[in-house]
């Protein structure tokens, strides 16, 4: 029989080297004539250790890495198809701290199973959230999802239930469901990796929601920088229209839901929902006035649900399970778990889906294991480019969506970027202010001439020209873009100039007390 | 050189005639224009205007406002680099430094061989493998200097 071998297709461990593992492992099989079945799963999430090979064994998975090449001949000799020893083994797949440590309920197949394989994804669970939807009225389906206190992952953590709900009751003859999958904060990954480790969760979650709400369309908008994610999206797609799990009369359901993917073209504006409408239908990504919301009033006009891939992922195991198994994670108005993402300098980044309430510290030390560069922690961006600093001091913060905004802060999408005591948050803060005037939609003036504005005030303040005078003026600035600005994008870029300039005023030249 | 401005206006025909009917079709369009040509000339934005009904100067705001959507050949190796926050807490600047002055350009130039051309991106959602770049399309993890003239060598190597 043969024997089974996972190696990663995930951007991550491509981006390290898995490919040509992957083809060293095969010939190296085929010179020692083994028979052997290389299976190409998403990522487990533990990037310091990808390319990460696991080995299925009588006693489950075993796993080994970082996996280079030429370390594939030591592999064989070491007799790795049998779970022996290497130095490179990290022994049993579960028992790894890190992930066992975890709650993963909307990555539960991610890394595990054959992301094309709708058997695979059948066999792990898969499409029973849609079996229980289709034997009940799409009422009882948003029903199920409001009682589960689910919130948009995306980053403004919106009730899903009230979204839908919405749709629901608004009468039209076409409707929408839209999944953001424009991932664009640095230091996020979890759709990357949902959608090329599990991406038939993400079409069965639109497909709940589409049947729900009334919606025959679903669009999935898909940032250009993922293209592994764009092949493994239509690859999954066509096989879910091959077996009827798509198209017209769903299942027998006699309802029909079809899912295209269309993909962006580099503006970070577009993962604004109503941007994203607006270049969805063809145009400039420019940011629309609300109301109307675009669960009344969306794409072409139409009720539209918009949702984040991380949100929809999680509609199957809510509505398989119901929403008060979903529920029972969580703490506060934040319910179940949130996959976190460490990213930048850790000695462990990856992955972390944990119910809420986990400290920023734990991730950080617990999970991450401190710098990478070996240097004491000294800031930590939470929630994207528009998320604030937490200094070393404020990490005990729980991650839940108040905790973080009672500190100042945003959870975001999720992602946790760790810098040491080199970072110079003055240029951290000119950096927020760059990233806004270059991604602006230009809409609003806070916005366009705000961010600006911002970036020259920041000059002047690191230059020492008139520096008192002009962090006042960049005070009021962030003032009047946070109170000013249409969407998040400027009205959120003070987050971080502001939190750097609170905690780390000396960065800027400036003394005293933080303000 | 002229020749690497050249451009087939029977691609931009076909792609446009077959997506026109797709609802808002202009995106798509533009997205595999780029995609084809490597960059959107001018005169195609007055062609897919004409198939579309609209005017040039809606085609021409649309394909101005997406930063993927170039207006100029690019070299024939595209170089992007990640310079938002993650990548820059895992030395990202010192990196970009570095291939700014290993290829004589800076970011949005094509060296005047037209070999390359590189490019600022913010996020390419490999953020746990930081720095990160992209060098003909394939994503490059914990990227250094080191790695980025090896590629260059091995490049230079395959072109002689």
């Amino acid at each position: 029989m043969s024997v089974r071998v996972y190696i990663p297709r995930d951007s991550g461990a491509l981006s390290m080297g898995a490919e040509s593992v992957a083809d060293a492992i095969a010939a190296e099989a085929r010179r020692r004539r083994l028979d052997i079945e290389i299976v190409r799963n998403g990522s487990r999430g533990l990037y310091w250790l990808e390319p990460m090979v696991e080995v299925a064994t009588p006693s489950g998975r075993v796993a080994y890495g970082p996996v280079a090449a030429k370390d594939v001949a030591s592999l064989f000799d070491s007799g790795f198809l049998t779970g022996g020893k290497h130095k490179l083994a990290v022994g049993p797949t579960d028992e790894i701290p890190y992930l066992k440590r975890q709650e993963r309920l909307t990555f539960a197949r991610v890394g595990i199973i054959d992301p094309l394989s709708l058997d695979d994804y059948v066999e792990h669970g898969g499409y029973r959230g849609l079996e229980r939807a289709l034997a009940l009225s799409g009422a009882q389906v948003v029903e199920e999802v409001t009682a589960s206190g689910l919130r948009g992952r995306g980053g403004a953590g919106f009730p899903a239930g009230i979204k839908w709900k919405t749709t629901l009751e608004t009468e039209a003859k076409q409707k929408y469901v839209v999944c953001n999958a424009d991932e664009g904060d640095s230091g996020t990954f979890a759709d990357r990796m949902l959608m090329e480790g599990d991406p038939f969760v993400l079409i069965e979650g639109m497909t709940i929601a589409g049947l729900a709400v009334g919606a025959t369309r679903g669009y999935i908008y898909l940032r250009s920088e993922y293209p592994h994610a764009l092949r493994t999206l239509k690859a999954a797609i066509a096989a879910a229209n091959a077996s009827n799990y798509l198209g017209e009369n769903v299942r027998g359901s006699g309802k029909t839901f079809r899912i295209d993917v269309r993909v962006g073209a580099g503006a970070y504006i577009c993962g604004e929902e109503t941007a994203m409408l607006e270049s969805l239908e063809g145009k400039r990504g420019m940011v629309r006035y609300k109301p109307p919301v675009p669960a009344i009033a969306g794409l072409f006009g139409a009720p539209t649900v918009v949702n984040n891939v991380v949100t929809l992922a999680t509609i199957p195991i809510v509505v398989e399970k119901g929403g008060s198994f979903y529920k029972d994670f969580g703490m506060g108005r934040s319910r179940g778990t949130s996959p976190f993402q460490l990213a930048g300098n850790l000695k462990y980044p990856g992955l972390v889906e944990k119910a809420f309430g986990v400290t920023l510290r734990e991730l950080v030390y617990d999970f991450g294991g401190g710098t990478a560069s070996g240097r004491p922690v000294r800031a930590v961006q939470v929630g994207g480019p528009l998320g604030s600093y937490f200094p070393e001091a404020k990490l005990d913060v729980a991650m839940d969506y108040e905790a973080i905004a009672a500190e100042g802060g945003i959870l975001g999408h999720g992602g946790i970027v760790v810098f040491d005591d080199t970072v110079d948050l003055a240029r951290m803060a000119r950096y927020a202010m760059e990233f806004c005037a270059l991604e602006s939609c230009g809409k609003c003036t806070p916005c366009r001439i705000g961010s600006t504005r911002g970036m020259e005030l920041i000059d002047q303040i690191i230059a020492d020209r008139d520096r008192a005078a002009s962090a006042a003026l960049l005070r009021e600035l962030c003032d009047t873009m946070t109170n000013a600005s249409l969407c998040a994008l400027g009205g959120l870029t003070p987050l971080p100039v502001m939190s750097a300039l609170k905690h780390f005023p000396g960065d800027f030249g400036l003394s005293g007390e933080p303000t | 050189m002229a020749a690497e401005h050249e451009w087939d206006r029977e691609t931009v025909r076909r792609i446009a005639t077959s997506l026109k009917d797709e609802p808002g079709a202009l995106m798509p369009i533009l997205r595999q224009v780029q995609d084809e040509l490597g960059w959107i000339p001018g005169e195609a934005v007055a062609m897919i205007a004409g198939i579309l009904n609209l005017s040039r100067a809606e085609v021409h705001g649309v394909s101005s406002f997406y930063h993927d959507f170039k207006h100029h050949p690019p070299g024939r190796c595209v170089i992007q680099v990640c310079r938002a926050e993650s990548c820059q807490a895992m030395g990202g600047a010192v990196l970009a430094d570095h291939i700014r002055k290993r290829l004589g350009i800076g970011f949005g130039e094509t060296t005047s061989d037209r070999r390359f051309t590189l490019e600022p991106v913010y996020c390419l959602g490999n953020c746990a493998c930081s720095p990160a770049i992209v060098v003909d399309g394939e994503l490059m993890g914990r990227a250094t200097p080191e790695h980025f003239d090896q590629m260059i060598t091995n490049r230079n190597g395959n072109h002689r």
